[in-house]
């Protein structure tokens, strides 16, 4: 009754009419824009250095990553704010306790070799697969997972010995693929032909690696998310030279440059190039930040003092203005600020060299007894310069320093057998505290023989608790509440030196989309991506 | 017969060398801090003392070293070069996959520089011997001079710059044009406009070289007595040139040209790094820094077995261009 007088009016009548008509055209022309703009077309880009493997079940370097994370998935991804998004699993729920997860598959989801993939995969995967040879997973699942198993074809249930708060997190594709059983099960995992043709359920299929040049990934048109992915194939070169990659770039031979590409020097110059895009966005699941590291077995770095000492004598705002060309924000303490339970209320350390003389005075540590060399960190020339500026800085307020080089085979060993005084670093912290940060600071993880831990032998009985139990609460405002206070000890008592938060520059053609949607940026699987025609 | 036994007495020794090579290098290479464990756990982000514990079974790098050692010559007698530690796939698979690329690279810097080297050198020599366009000489020895002191990474880049960047002529880099799906002629050409720059910007430091050698071999060999004779009986210039100082100047030319190519399967690291050119070179740099012992030894294995062919075969040549080392 409402719309009858409308109706009765011709003239209004006509007008809908028109209207409609009008409105249905300009969908029509934009869906058909819409579809020229979205399907085909081959995405060309870098990877380096070049990956060794692209099982990403056996290795989980970044470049690694970048590719076979358009090969294989996780039961999950992860949003910008970190938070869980259907990958594998559609659904997903944890039990009060916090000790049982159950996982509810897609459907119709198919390996690259068109078997179908069940709950069976997961459980081999994350049981016997990635439990034997994930250096990273493998720690979470044997010292957390009681059980693991598949309650119907599409369904699977894991329960945890104890809670722990991050599980979740651990579901992201470097960390946690699925892997076919149908193809490793009751193999050899590590020379299993099929680790150079890898097979997963990806948006791209592996289709030809010609080492030293080229790696192409090819669509998969049985994807399970209908319609997608966008682009034909994913070109990624084998450039080793990072100026020859800035050119390569800037004659448009490859569309997208990640973080590491190119020298920091050069992202200015080739950000201002017409049609480019820049973003900071895609590393809110690693969030890396840099530290000093100081040997605090003995001395002078033994002493609490000496140690703040350092933190006043460095120009933090210096070094990423001019070292790093302005890549990256001061740090306030071990947790990221974009790390969930961030907390940036603690002790500030200001750059100030008569504070540091005061330090050291009141230490009673006498620095010209306590020579000390800096082990510089093997990754680049901006390394070297921070290295440079750091013994500058140091010898101001009385220190004595030499720098020591190394290549990063003896960085890492090293760092790993405690035979250094000072060195730098940077760590990813894995979208939670207890997956990223706690393995630098817990007692229990100073271990002889093992870089990329507490290699700077910091205890404190009292934090490894607070670890602990902030890893098994559940409680989001509890757990706030304990990683807070861990922020506080570890910045007063300088478990390390805080730097800064890096910040990792992607450049790309504008005629890409989509490039950067998740927390794990271009590691993700580009299943959304596509190119302006 | 006196040609067979030369040549089998010089290949029995070669042997020797080589394992006695084989044999230095892998000590030499343990000696470096870091293994191929620890460093694989820490770029995956994590050092679980367990993992890496488990990594160094597999790689048998519990074994006392001399155990490694005798494992690794039982192979090497099989040619049987082990598996990559990081790509776990077989060494010589890899080295063969890249050798290729390598030789094309190496050998047509090796023509460029050779052929033009040594026509630069005759020309400079030439003239400074008949005392005309003496200018020319100059022109040469200082544009040689120039090119041999500045350094290659820098030339490759400039060229690159140059050449691709601002003329757009010629691709920056890669072997060819990927997934453009050419095959016969077109390939062929497609990789020899990706091998204009490398295998120039490689080739120039040596063309230099040559230019140098040869100058200075050849104005040595015209200021001999027996040219001052041909002259006197009237041979004509391009006669002396060809016949009589050419052929008795090219014996430092041969030697230098033997260590070239020695170093051809070596690879070039700076240029197959700037131009992105899959050659060995670069493989064998990468196994150095990740401590991948089994390629690098294979790749230097490889490598060292190259230089003594290449001694055995410059002694040859010797013998055909200078009959008198025959005799002797």
């Amino acid at each position: 009754m409402f719309f009858q007088p409308v109706l009765r009016s011709s003239g209004a009548l006509k007008a809908v009419a028109w209207s409609v008509s009008i409105a249905a055209a300009l969908c029509l022309l934009g869906s058909a824009k819409v579809q020229a703009q979205t399907r085909g077309g081959s995405l060309r880009a870098i990877v380096q250095p070049e990956p060794p493997l692209l099982m990403l079940g056996l290795n989980q370097q970044i470049p690694t990553q970048y590719v076979a994370g358009k090969i294989y998935e996780s039961l999950l991804t992860w949003s910008p704010d970190l938070k869980p998004q259907p990958g594998l699993a559609k659904s997903w729920s944890v039990s009060a306790d916090g000790k049982l997860y159950t996982f509810n598959l897609q459907s119709g989801v198919k390996w690259h070799d068109g078997k179908a993939f069940s709950a069976d995969d997961v459980v081999f995967s994350v049981d016997k697969f990635l439990r034997e040879v994930h250096p990273r997973a493998r720690v979470i699942i044997n010292q957390f997972v009681s059980s693991i198993k598949a309650v119907g074809p599409n369904k699977v249930e894991i329960r945890l010995k104890e809670p722990f708060a991050p599980f979740l997190k651990a579901f992201v594709s470097d960390n946690m693929p699925m892997v076919p059983k149908h193809i490793y099960d009751g193999t050899d995992y590590k020379t299993n032909p099929a680790n150079q043709t890898p097979i997963g359920t990806g948006p791209f299929k592996f289709k030809e690696w010609k080492k030293g040049s080229y790696i192409i990934l090819t669509r998969n048109p049985d994807y399970w998310q209908a319609g997608k992915p966008y682009l034909d194939e994913i070109v990624f070169n084998v450039i080793p030279d990072a100026a020859s990659r800035a050119v390569a770039f800037e004659r448009g031979d490859v569309q997208v440059l990640r973080s590491g590409d190119v020298d920091n020097v050069d992202i200015r110059r080739l950000k201002a190039l017409p049609g480019t895009e820049y973003t900071t966005r895609g590393w809110e699941m690693f969030s890396q930040q840099s530290y000093i590291q100081m040997n605090q077995r003995k001395p002078p770095f033994n002493n609490i003092k000496v140690r703040q000492a350092v933190m006043a004598a460095i120009n933090r705002k210096f070094v990423v203005d001019n070292i790093f060309f302005g890549m990256g924000k001061i740090a306030t303490g071990p947790i990221s600020s974009t790390t969930p339970f961030y907390d940036g209320n603690v002790t500030p350390y200001s750059f100030d060299l008569k504070k540091a003389r005061e330090l050291i005075k009141e230490s009673g540590v006498d620095l010209s007894k306590t020579p000390i060399k800096i082990l510089s960190y093997p990754y680049g020339a901006t390394w070297d310069r921070l290295a440079e500026y750091t013994r500058q800085s140091l010898e101001q307020v009385g220190f004595k320093v030499e720098i020591d080089s190394a290549d990063a085979g003896t960085w890492s060993k090293r760092i790993a057998d405690f035979d250094f005084d000072l060195s730098f670093s940077f760590t990813s912290q894995y979208g939670d505290p207890a997956l990223g940060v706690a393995r630098l600071y817990l007692a229990r993880n100073i271990v002889k023989g093992s870089a990329f831990v507490n290699n700077q032998g910091y205890q404190n009985a009292a934090v490894d608790a607070l670890w602990d139990k902030a890893a098994a609460t559940s409680a989001v405002a509890e757990r706030q509440k304990l990683y807070s206070a861990i922020q506080k000890t570890l910045v007063d008592e300088v478990a390390n030196g805080y730097l800064f938060e890096l910040e990792n520059p992607t450049l790309y053609s504008s005629k890409v989309h989509n490039l950067v949607s998740t927390a794990i940026g271009l590691n993700d699987t580009f299943a959304d991506v596509y190119i302006d025609k | 017969m006196k040609f067979l036994s030369f040549m089998l007495s010089r290949l029995s020794k070669a042997i020797i060398v080589v394992l006695g090579v084989v044999v230095i290098n892998f000590f030499l290479i343990r000696m470096a801090p870091g293994d191929p464990a620890a460093l694989l756990a820490g770029e995956a982000g994590s050092s679980d003392p367990a993992y890496v514990a488990q990594l160094r079974q597999d790689f048998g790098l519990d074994q006392p070293l001399y155990v490694q050692l005798a494992t690794y010559m039982k192979g090497v007698i099989r040619l049987d070069l082990g598996y990559s530690y990081r790509e776990r796939v077989p060494v010589l698979t890899l080295i063969l996959d890249r050798l290729p690329a390598t030789l094309l690279l190496m050998g047509c810097a090796f023509i460029f520089s050779v052929v033009l080297g040594v026509l630069c050198g005759i020309v400079a020599s030439y003239s400074r011997y008949r005392g005309k366009r003496t200018w020319l000489d100059s022109v040469l020895m200082t544009a040689a001079l120039l090119i041999y002191a500045t350094p290659q990474f820098w030339l490759s880049l400039i060229a690159v710059v140059f050449f691709s960047l601002y003329l757009g002529w010629l691709p920056p880099f890669g072997m060819e044009t990927v997934a453009a799906g050419l095959s016969g002629w077109g390939h062929v050409r497609d990789v020899a406009w990706h091998l204009v720059l490398p295998a120039i910007s490689l080739g120039c430091f040596f063309m230099a070289v040559y230019a140098r050698l040869t100058r200075a071999c050849m104005l040595e060999v015209l200021g001999m007595d027996f040219i001052k004779n041909a002259r006197a009986k009237g041979v004509a210039a391009g006669e002396i040139i060809r016949h009589h100082a050419l052929r008795n100047a090219l014996l430092p030319v041969v030697t230098f040209a033997g260590i070239q190519l020695g170093q051809l399967a070596g690879g070039a690291v700076l240029t197959e790094t700037v131009f992105g050119w899959p050659g060995i070179g670069r493989l064998m740099f990468d196994a150095l820094m990740q401590r991948d012992y089994q390629l690098l030894l294979g790749v230097f294995l490889m490598t060292s077995a190259m230089v003594v062919i290449f001694n055995l075969l410059t002694d040859v040549i010797y013998r055909f261009i200078d009959p008198r080392i025959q005799a002797e």
